[in-house]
């Protein structure tokens, strides 16, 4: 299964927000390691920095201390190799489906048939074949997300990184939403790193649950999540997880009250 | 006021821009406005001559106007003026979008770039560009250089204020996403930002056509020997009020196509945002 050493190791990872004086610290020395074709939630209460650990995973923000390796290769920016999914889906309103899907190949200058292939190799994954010709604004908030993750294979990053990407749809959707992705993971076998609120999410989609406390976000605690591919979410084992990680969260979750 | 506000369920069926009317009926009564508007002009010309109230010179019916137009068209003149003007407004107006678009994006994307640029325009703006005419004729005399240095100084304003506000209100999520797709230097910029601003960019390019029109009549008064706005000066010298009239008339419907012709451009380019 895994392949030499981690995909994915943040080390000692701190970040500080605000104006030099005033500084609030948002994360707190983190570690973590995430192997090959690992799906990991991280999971913590609003807050907790959970985003900017992975905006930081992402290149799309520098870490006031520690750093992030990637095949041993430390982060420095955005790059191809780590896909990121958003809660607020960031298509391109002025580009199709096809061209949202495509734009990945086509920065990559891939042949038009090769970029065909792609398309529709993704977008049937998402189930989304049938509106490729439209634009961004007449799709619902769930096919949406279908084509932000689409575009994000699509550009075939060894990692996708997703930051509550579910976060926005309504309860019906979104449960919808993680059948496919634990349909699409099963194919693709990407190194995942998911950031959610939802507890019962973290525990359908995981191998391992990693809980933050509150700001300034550290690890709490790790779950290893030793269920079957295809999970039930009314099965005891499922309730069990649910449970026990949620008695950790609200211990947080009080703290932040206090 | 009444009818803005009038019926609950009217507004919300279409909000405040009321009931749609029937193509046909806004047709005639867009027809019936324009018809309505020659009457009047034609009884007023009409009863000026009937009634002796003034030298009718001063008001010639429309009927006049449009003779003087034809006469001139008869000539062969009509399209020389016309081809003067377009050609000026053209290579200024062009000239004025591409240094409006390429600095607006410069400025609106680079911070340093930002604060060199936007001190001097904002200094440079509110002074009339009519204002500088005479230094433009004073720096690089009366001939076609002055003429559409001065339409290129007029419309760059608005094409750049308006690109850089575009490019300024872009979604940064956007940016994100594309850089993490791989996206970066030329492409971010001609994949992204640029689209990302578009619609922007063409309502700048459209108050760009509008204002080019507006200060070429007025830089052609001044040592043209051809053009609609030395139509007019022309006109002037030697009271001919039909050619006035006539050569406005003509610089109106070219204005009014200038701005069709953008927004047919916007209809094309921006369909994203209001796709069938």
């Amino acid at each position: 299964m895994t392949t030499g050493g981690p995909k994915i190791q943040i080390q000692h990872i701190s970040r500080a927000f605000g104006a030099p004086g005033r500084v609030a610290p948002a994360l707190a020395a983190i570690d973590l390691e995430v192997a090959e074709r690992e799906f990991v939630c991280i999971l913590g209460p609003s807050g907790c920095g959970k985003s900017t650990l992975l905006n930081i995973v992402a290149g799309f923000l520098a870490p006031t201390t520690g750093s992030v390796l990637v095949d041993g290769r430390a982060v420095t920016g955005p790059a191809p190799d780590r896909g990121v999914v958003f809660q607020e889906y960031a298509l391109f309103p002025w580009l199709t489906v096809t061209g949202n899907v495509e734009f990945g190949p086509r920065l990559r200058a891939r042949p038009a048939a090769e970029r065909r292939r792609a398309v529709d190799r993704y977008l049937d994954l998402v189930g989304l074949r049938a509106h490729a010709d439209k634009f961004p604004t007449q799709l619902s908030g769930g096919m949406k997300q279908r084509v932000a993750i689409a575009r994000a294979l699509a550009n075939e990053p060894a990692i996708v990184l997703m930051d509550e990407p579910f976060g926005a749809l309504d309860a019906q959707t979104r449960e919808t939403l993680q059948d496919e992705l634990s349909r699409i993971q099963r194919v693709e076998h990407k190194t995942i790193l998911f950031v959610t609120h939802s507890i019962r999410e973290a525990v359908y989609l995981a191998d391992r649950v990693v809980v933050m406390t509150s700001a300034p976000g550290r690890v709490k605690q790790v779950f290893s999540v030793k269920l079957p591919d295809v999970r039930d979410r009314f099965a005891a084992e499922f309730t069990q997880y649910e449970s026990e990680i949620t008695r950790v969260v609200k211990e947080e979750v009080a703290k932040v009250r206090e | 006021m009444a009818s803005l506000v009038s019926n609950v369920s009217t507004l919300v069926e279409s909000g405040l821009r009321g009931p749609v009317l029937a193509p046909r009926r806004a047709l005639a009564l867009r027809a019936g406005a324009l018809a309505g508007f020659l009457a009047v002009w034609s009884l007023v010309a009409g009863a000026v001559v009937a009634l002796k109230l003034f030298n009718p010179i001063f008001l010639p019916g429309p009927w006049l106007v449009v003779g003087s137009l034809v006469e001139l068209a008869v000539k062969g003149q009509l399209w020389i003026h016309v081809a003067a003007t377009l050609e000026r407004v053209a290579i200024g107006f062009g000239t004025g979008a591409v240094l409006g678009v390429a600095l607006g994006v410069a400025a609106g994307s680079l911070v340093p770039i930002r604060n060199v640029v936007e001190p001097i325009v904002e200094l440079l703006r509110p002074i009339p560009p009519l204002a500088v005419l005479p230094l433009f004729i004073v720096w690089v005399g009366i001939g076609e250089p002055s003429k559409i240095g001065f339409i290129t100084y007029a419309t760059f304003f608005p094409i750049f204020l308006t690109t850089v506000a575009g490019v300024r209100q872009i979604d940064p999520l956007l940016l994100r996403a594309a850089r993490s797709l791989g996206a970066r230097g030329s492409a971010l910029f001609t994949r992204v930002i640029l689209p990302a601003a578009l619609p922007d960019i063409l309502t700048g390019l459209r108050l760009g056509v509008a204002l080019a029109f507006f200060v070429i009549v007025i830089s052609e008064f001044i040592g043209a020997e051809h053009g609609l706005g030395y139509l007019i000066n022309d006109g002037r010298n030697f009271f001919l009020v039909p050619q006035m009239l006539g050569a406005a008339v003509v610089l109106g419907l070219l204005g009014y196509a200038g701005n069709e012709l953008v927004r047919l451009l916007e209809r094309r380019l921006t369909r994203w945002q209001h796709p069938a």
